[in-house]
C-alpha cells in the first residue's frame, strides 16, 4: 500500500487515486503503469462497438485516452463522436436499446463489467453537455449539488468556492451565489456546470460540444480553462468546431461515417488517431487531411 | 442609375405597393364575422355563470350571516338553520383526501414517467386506461365505493373516511395525470446533468425533478380537491344523506354530511326559507372553490418554472 502511493505521488492523486479503486473494483496495481515511463492511461478501448436497437452507431474504436491530456473527437455529423463520448461514462446506459461490446477499460479496469455500478463511474467521470444546464436552483445550490448527493458536507462553503475558482467563475458571482442561475449568461451556466462537475472532484471530464451554443467571447473564455483544467483533470472533448481541437487538445481522434453497399445504414469509424499537431499538420490519412483542411465535412 | 434600372425599381415598388394595399372586401367581412362568433361563443359561455351567480346571490344573501357557518341544520327553524356539521364535514372529507391522494398520485405518476418502460404494451395500456379513468362518471365510483369500501374488502360501514376513500379514487386520476404533465416539463437535460455528477436515479427525481415540478402538481392536487368538494353524487351512495345537527367525526358511523349534500337537502325542502339557505349555501361553497381555483392558478403563475 505504501509503495503504492509513493507511485502514485500525495494529496490529491492519492485521492483519486483510491477513489477510483473503491469505485471500481479493487486492483492494487492499478496505478503503476504510470510510473513505468509510458504515459499512464486513463481508458483503453479494444475493438469498441455502439449499437442503438441493434444497428451500429460506430463500430471497432480502438484507442487510449492519456492521462491529463485534452483529448478531441473530431469528425462530422452522425460520425458517433457523441456516442462514443457517452460511453465513457455509460452515459449511453440511460438510452434504452444501446448496448456496448468490445473492451473499454478505465484505469485498466473493465468499465463495462458485471461488478461495475453506473452511478459510481459517473462519480469519477464528469460530464459538461453541448447545451448549458444549469439546474433550477441558486448558483451555490447547483455547484453544491454532487458533493451533497456523494455525502461531503464539511466545509461545502470551501468547496463551492474552490470549484467556482477553477471554473474561472469565482469574481463573476461570488456576491450573488445566492440568485438563480438561470440569471447567468450561457457562457457563465457553462462554466457553473463545470464548477459543478469539478465540485464532485472527479479524475475525468468529457465535454460534448462545450461551446457550440456560445458566443466566440464565452467560447474562448471555456477554451483557456480546458487548458487551465488538464492540469488536474483527464478531458475529453467533442467539437464540430476544428481551430478548437488544434487550440486546446494534445491528442486528436478523427471520425468518419462510413456507409455499407446499399447506403442504408451509416456508423461511425475511428480514422486516425494522433497528436494534434500531426492530425492538423501532417495526417497520415488522406481523408483526415480532407476534413481538416475543409475539403469536405 | 441606368434607366431600365430605374424602371426595375419603379416597378417593383408599385407592385409591393398593390400587393399591401389590396385587401378583398369579402375578406375584411369574413374576418369580422369570425371574430363576432367566437365572441358570442365567449358570452355565452358567460352569461351562464353570470345567470347562477347572479341568482345565487339575489335569492341567497338575505340568508347570508355568520349563523350559516356555526349552526347546525335544523327542519323546524329555518332562521336558526345553518351548515356547520356539513361545513366540518366538507372539511374533514377534503383533508382525508389530500391524505390519500397526494402520496399515491404522485407515486403513481413518478412511477409512469420515470421507471415504466413506454415500450411495453401494458405500461401503454395502464397510461390509457388513467385517461379513460378520470372521464367516468362520479355516480360509478360511488356504487364502487359502496360496494368495496362501505361493504365488501373493507367493510368500512358508512363512515366519513369511507367518503373520502371514495372521493380519492375518484380524483386519483386526475391527479396522476396532472401529476404526469409537471414531471415531464422537467426537461431531460436536468436528468441527465444530475446523473451525470453521480447522482442515483432516486437522487435526481428526489432532488431535482420533484422541486422542479411541484407548482404543478400542487395546482393540480388544489383543482382536484375542489371538484372532491363540489362532489356530492358518489357521497349519496357511501352514506352522506342522513340529516346531522352534531359535528360530524372521521369515523364515527353516526353519519357525516357535507356542504353540496346539505345544499341538496335544504333545497328539495318547500318552505321559501329553507331556499334561500340552499342559495346561501351555494355562495359559501362557490367562494370556497374560486378562492381554492385562484389560489391554485396564483400558485402556477409565481412558481411555474420556464425552462
Amino acid at each position: 500500500m505504501t509503495q503504492d502511493e509513493s507511485r502514485v505521488g500525495s494529496g490529491r492523486e492519492a485521492r483519486e487515486a483510491a477513489a477510483a479503486r473503491a469505485a471500481i473494483a479493487v486492483r492494487p496495481d492499478e496505478f503503476q503503469h504510470g510510473a513505468s515511463g509510458k504515459r499512464e492511461k486513463v481508458f483503453e478501448l479494444k475493438g469498441v462497438d455502439v449499437r442503438y436497437s441493434g444497428v451500429a452507431a460506430v463500430k471497432s474504436i480502438s484507442m487510449d485516452v492519456h492521462r491529463k491530456d485534452v483529448t478531441a473527437l473530431i469528425g462530422p455529423s452522425g460520425c458517433g463522436k457523441s456516442t462514443l463520448l457517452r460511453c465513457l461514462n455509460r452515459m449511453n446506459d440511460l438510452i434504452p436499446g444501446a448496448e456496448v461490446e468490445g473492451q473499454l477499460l478505465y484505469h485498466g479496469e473493465d468499465l463495462y463489467g458485471p461488478q461495475v455500478d453506473p452511478v459510481q463511474v459517473r462519480k469519477l467521470i464528469g460530464m459538461v453537455f453541448q447545451k448549458p444546464n444549469p439546474f433550477p436552483k441558486s448558483i451555490y445550490d447547483n455547484v453544491a449539488f454532487g458533493p451533497r448527493i456523494l455525502g461531503r458536507k464539511d466545509d461545502l462553503d470551501a468547496t463551492v468556492e474552490k470549484a467556482l475558482r477553477g471554473a474561472a467563475l469565482w469574481e463573476e458571482v461570488k456576491d450573488r451565489l445566492d440568485s438563480n442561475a438561470f440569471g447567468l449568461s450561457g457562457g457563465q451556466q457553462q462554466r457553473l456546470c463545470i464548477a459543478r462537475c469539478i465540485a464532485v472532484e472527479p479524475d475525468t471530464i468529457l465535454m460534448d460540444e462545450p461551446c457550440s451554443a456560445l458566443d466566440p467571447i464565452s467560447t474562448g473564455k471555456i477554451e483557456d480553462l480546458m487548458i487551465e483544467l488538464k492540469e488536474e483533470f483527464s478531458i475529453v472533448i467533442v467539437t464540430h468546431n476544428m481551430q478548437q481541437a488544434a487550440r486546446v487538445s494534445d491528442r486528436t481522434a478523427f471520425l468518419m461515417v462510413e456507409l455499407d453497399a446499399d447506403e442504408d445504414n451509416r456508423w461511425g469509424r475511428l480514422v486516425e488517431y494522433d497528436e494534434t499537431e500531426k492530425i492538423f499538420t501532417n495526417p497520415s490519412d488522406k481523408r483526415t487531411e480532407d476534413y481538416v483542411s475543409g475539403k469536405v465535412g | 442609375m441606368t434607366p431600365r434600372g430605374r424602371l426595375a425599381i419603379a416597378g417593383a415598388r408599385a407592385t409591393t405597393a398593390a400587393m399591401l394595399r389590396d385587401q378583398p372586401r369579402g375578406d375584411v367581412i369574413r374576418n369580422a364575422a369570425f371574430a363576432a362568433l367566437l365572441l358570442l361563443a365567449v358570452l355565452i359561455a358567460l352569461a351562464g355563470l353570470l345567470a347562477l351567480l347572479i341568482q345565487a346571490f339575489v335569492e341567497g344573501a338575505p340568508a347570508l350571516s355568520t349563523k350559516l357557518i356555526t349552526n347546525a341544520p335544523s327542519t323546524l327553524f329555518p332562521e336558526k338553520a345553518g351548515f356547520r356539521p356539513a361545513i366540518i364535514g366538507s372539511l374533514e372529507l377534503i383533508a382525508g383526501v389530500i391524505v390519500f391522494v397526494v402520496p399515491i398520485g404522485i407515486g403513481a405518476a413518478i412511477y409512469l414517467e420515470e421507471y415504466a418502460d413506454k415500450a411495453r404494451w401494458w405500461n401503454r395500456m395502464i397510461e390509457v386506461n388513467i385517461q379513460n379513468l378520470a372521464a367516468v362518471p362520479s355516480i360509478i365510483y360511488g356504487i364502487l365505493g359502496l360496494a368495496f369500501i362501505v361493504r365488501g374488502p373493507l367493510d368500512l360501514g358508512f363512515i366519513l373516511v369511507a367518503g373520502s376513500l371514495t372521493l380519492a379514487l375518484l380524483v386519483l386520476p386526475m391527479v396522476i395525470i396532472v401529476a404526469r404533465e409537471a414531471i415531464r416539463a422537467v426537461p431531460d437535460s436536468i436528468r441527465q446533468g444530475s446523473l451525470a455528477l453521480g447522482a442515483t436515479q432516486w437522487q435526481t427525481i428526489r432532488r431535482q425533478v420533484l422541486p422542479a415540478s411541484i407548482p404543478g402538481i400542487a395546482t393540480g392536487v388544489i383543482l382536484a380537491v375542489s371538484r372532491a368538494l363540489g362532489e356530492t353524487a358518489p357521497l349519496l351512495l357511501v352514506g352522506a344523506t342522513v340529516f346531522v345537527t352534531f359535528d360530524p367525526t372521521p369515523f364515527s358511523d353516526a353519519g357525516y354530511s357535507a356542504m353540496p349534500v346539505q345544499i341538496f337537502n335544504y333545497a328539495v325542502r318547500p318552505q321559501d326559507e329553507f331556499q334561500a339557505l340552499a342559495f346561501a349555501g351555494i355562495i359559501i361553497l362557490l367562494a370556497v372553490l374560486l378562492i381554492m381555483n385562484s389560489f391554485a392558478i396564483w400558485l402556477r403563475n409565481r412558481y411555474e418554472q420556464r425552462w
